[in-house]
Parts: C-alpha cells; sequence; structure tokens
C-alpha cells in the first residue's frame, strides 16, 4: 500500500493491524513476566512488593498466555497473512545481513531487507526464548512430575534466559525510543519512504510495494 | 511475492535454544555446581552487591510459602516448647541470649542448588532447650512450627541433639533479619535449606515425626546435604 502524503514523502505500510495487535499483545506479556519475575526474583524487589503468592499467579497466567496471540495471529487466514509473510523474512539471511551485522550497520553497501539483521537476531532470539522459558516455567510449576535434577536445571536455565531476556528486551525499547519513525511504524502501521529506502532500501525496491499491495 | 531467499538462520538459532535449553535442564545441575565455584569468590568481594543478581554467584535467595516475609513484635514474640515435656517452656528473646551462646560458622545449601558459603551463626543449641524442658519418655521427635502460619518442619530427637543445631538469633553477623526468618529461625547446619525453618515460635515434642510443608511436597524427611533428595553436594 503506498498512499502520497502532502509532504510528497509518500506512506508505506510496514505493519498490518493484525501484526500491531500482535506485538502490543506480545509486549504487553512480555513485560508483565519480566517485571513479576524480578518481584519473584530479586530478594530487594520481593522485600518491597509483598504480595507474593498474587504476583507468582499473575507470572505463571501471563506466561501460559504468552504464546496464545502468536499461535492465533500465525493459524489465522488473512489476519496472520503479512505476519507469516514478516517470520519468513526474519528468518532468512542472505550476504547483505552478514554484512551488515559485521560491521554493526555501518557499511551502506548492506543493502537491507525489511529487517536488518539485529531485528533478526532479536527476532529469533525471542522466538526460541518463549518455549524454553515456558517449558522450564511448567517444570518449576509441576515439580511433583520430574526429577529434582530436571527442576534444578530448570531453574537455572529459566534465570539466565531471564537475564538475557530483560537484556535484549531493554535493548529493543532503546532502539525503539532512538528511532521515533520505526516506533510509529509500530502504531499507526506505515513508515514515511525515506526511512524506508535509508533503513531497508532492498524491500523498498523489491518487497513492499508487491506483497503490501 | 518477492519474500527474501537466503539461509534459514532464524530457524537454526531457535532450534539451537530449544536445544540449549533441553540441555540446560539435563546438565543445569553440573554447570551450575562449577559456575558457582567461579563466581562465589567474585561476589564476595563485590563492594557493589551487583553480582548477587547473577544467578548462583554465593547469594541468598529468600523464599517465603506465604503472601509475604511476615513480621512480629521482638519484644513479645515468644517460642513455645510444648508437647512431651516435663516443663512446657515459653521464651523470650532475652530467656533465649541469656542461654548459653553456639557461634557456627558454615554453609547454608539450598536443594535448588546455591549454596552460601561460610556464614556466621549465633543462637542456643536446641538440646540445651530441649534439656530445660524435659523430654519425657516415649518422645522421639519435633515438629516445628513457623509464626507464617504455614510452614512446618520436623525432626527426630537424635537429630535434633547433634551439636550442629541450633535456634538462631544471629545470622550473617547480626540479628535475623526479617525476610530471613527474623526474629528467631532454625539452623540445621547437616541438612539442606528447608529444614532451617524460618519465623520459629513453636516446638511441639512428639513421638513421631510428622512431616512439614515441604515434605508434603515432595522433599526427603531425612534432608542430609549430600545423602538426600537425589543431589550429590559436599556435606556442611
Amino acid at each position: 500500500m503506498v498512499a502520497t502524503t502532502s509532504r510528497s514523502d509518500t506512506r508505506v505500510l510496514r505493519f498490518d493491524l493484525g501484526e500491531r495487535v500482535l506485538h502490543w499483545a506480545n509486549a504487553a506479556l512480555m513485560l508483565t513476566l519480566l517485571l513479576t519475575g524480578a518481584a519473584l526474583y530479586v530478594p530487594q524487589l520481593s522485600e518491597i512488593v509483598k504480595r507474593r503468592h498474587l504476583v507468582e499467579q499473575v507470572h505463571v497466567w501471563a506466561g501460559v498466555l504468552l504464546p496464545v496471540p502468536l499461535l492465533l495471529t500465525v493459524l489465522s487466514g488473512p489476519w496472520g497473512r503479512a505476519f507469516r509473510a514478516d517470520a519468513r523474512r526474519l528468518n532468512r539471511w542472505n550476504a547483505d545481513d552478514r554484512l551488515w551485522l559485521r560491521t554493526r550497520g555501518r557499511d551502506r553497501r548492506a543493502r537491507v531487507g525489511k529487517f536488518n539483521a539485529g531485528q533478526k537476531l532479536n527476532a529469533a532470539f525471542v522466538a526460541g526464548a518463549i518455549p524454553v522459558m515456558l517449558a522450564t516455567g511448567l517444570i518449576m510449576h509441576f515439580p511433583r512430575h520430574f526429577p529434582l535434577a530436571w527442576r534444578t536445571g530448570a531453574t537455572f536455565v529459566h534465570d539466565w534466559v531471564f537475564i538475557a531476556l530483560a537484556v535484549v528486551v531493554a535493548g529493543h525499547i532503546v532502539f525503539a525510543v532512538n528511532d521515533p519513525l520505526a516506533l510509529r511504524a509500530m502504531f499507526r502501521g506505515w513508515v514515511p519512504e525515506s526511512w524506508a529506502r535509508r533503513h531497508a532500501p532492498r524491500w523498498l525496491e523489491e518487497d513492499a510495494p508487491t506483497t503490501d499491495g | 511475492m518477492a519474500v527474501e531467499q537466503g539461509t534459514p538462520v532464524g530457524r537454526r538459532i531457535v532450534l539451537g535454544m530449544l536445544g540449549l535449553g533441553a540441555g540446560g535442564v539435563l546438565l543445569g545441575r553440573r554447570v551450575q555446581g562449577w559456575l558457582q565455584n567461579v563466581t562465589t569468590p567474585i561476589a564476595a568481594h563485590d563492594p557493589t552487591g551487583l553480582s548477587q543478581l547473577i544467578p548462583v554467584a554465593g547469594g541468598f535467595r529468600l523464599y517465603t510459602v506465604t503472601d509475604s516475609f511476615p513480621s512480629t513484635n521482638s519484644a513479645t514474640w515468644r517460642l513455645k516448647v510444648t508437647g512431651m515435656v516435663d516443663h512446657p517452656l515459653s521464651l523470650s528473646l532475652e530467656d533465649l541470649k541469656a542461654m548459653p551462646a553456639t557461634q557456627l560458622v558454615k554453609d547454608f545449601q539450598c536443594v535448588t542448588g546455591w549454596r552460601v558459603q561460610g556464614v556466621h551463626w549465633t543462637g542456643v543449641l536446641l538440646s540445651d532447650i530441649l534439656h530445660r524442658a524435659g523430654v519425657k519418655p516415649g518422645a522421639s521427635a519435633l515438629a516445628f512450627h513457623s509464626f507464617d502460619g504455614a510452614d512446618t518442619e520436623s525432626l527426630t530427637l537424635d537429630q535434633a541433639r547433634r551439636p550442629d543445631v541450633i535456634v538462631a538469633y544471629e545470622m550473617l553477623g547480626a540479628p535475623v533479619t526479617r525476610e530471613h526468618g527474623g526474629p528467631v529461625r532454625l539452623y540445621v547446619a547437616p541438612m539442606y535449606g528447608y529444614k532451617s525453618l524460618k519465623w520459629l515460635d513453636g516446638i511441639e515434642v512428639t513421638n513421631q515425626v510428622i512431616p512439614g510443608y515441604w515434605e508434603q511436597n515432595g522433599y526427603d524427611v531425612d534432608a542430609w546435604i549430600g545423602r538426600s533428595n537425589g543431589r550429590d553436594d559436599k556435606p556442611v
């Protein structure tokens, strides 16, 4: 979809409504999990927050619900079409992505598609972390059904992936805040064509008009 | 549709994380033990305290089986010793401090894997308290109660009379804080941490072992470190 604006910078659709709803549902659940997790895990916070049982219940339910928006979007026909296409884009890496990653995006010869290599890493990490956190969380929540060694191992994995997720999500938010046009695309759906030319040239030229038309 | 072509790196990362996650569940106990040996000395010399946020870096983790960390007025707090005794006791904090003090410097080992090395403990030998109350013939065990209203624990009389089992009012060189189970908690050095009941306010002498809260939830009643719960930690 390419619509003309009054400032001669056309709008390019980056995220359709289904993707935006999915993103913010995920964001709300993920932040809930990180905050309640921190309240359960960091002694100084536990002392402040109290209501430990309630915090635990919220954490467990948010964890169980986390994959639901994702699965619903993937499985729903037209509503999830744009997301499924973006998931494919995030999955695939080419020489431009490797160059971008090696030079941290400074080499402008890297012709980035809809997502740069950093965004692809972020997506893959979060996609891998969700099932790992869900599985280890379930082992800890139903301890009687698992050997103690597994429970210890699950606690170990859950702890470390929690720290990694906190860092990755914080980084994601920092990058988004530093690029207001990209951030606003997650609210209003579109980016100006000039942004796309600078940050996602190959997407703009080869991919965007035909897929999102 | 000109969706991008290329190597499915994203899928490989996801599958790799699933593999690492499964490996971590199966082998995490060993990796954790190794990490702990590496990080504990670092944490011991860290003035910022930030290393406490690193998993297994030698700090305590706080557990409570109720909604929050319960609190009590230590001036009105009493340790009640009841059941099969000649003289039921109601001891104040001052009563305990007036009894012969025992100091221990020993590790605290949790059944979930973390261990805090060289913790300073001060308190009264449980055997001294039992002696003062006078255990009646036929008694064989103790049931401990916490004023959080939910946690309970148990020991046999033989276990309770060991010289490394104390009713502690100091821990880490200061009065036991509320989150660590103050004003008074149990410290059963040779057993996993769940035996060291926090927020202690009742000891009942019984003629049989009544499994405590964690034991009803699947942990071993005789919780010897390194010889129970399927673990092989170094004994304390």
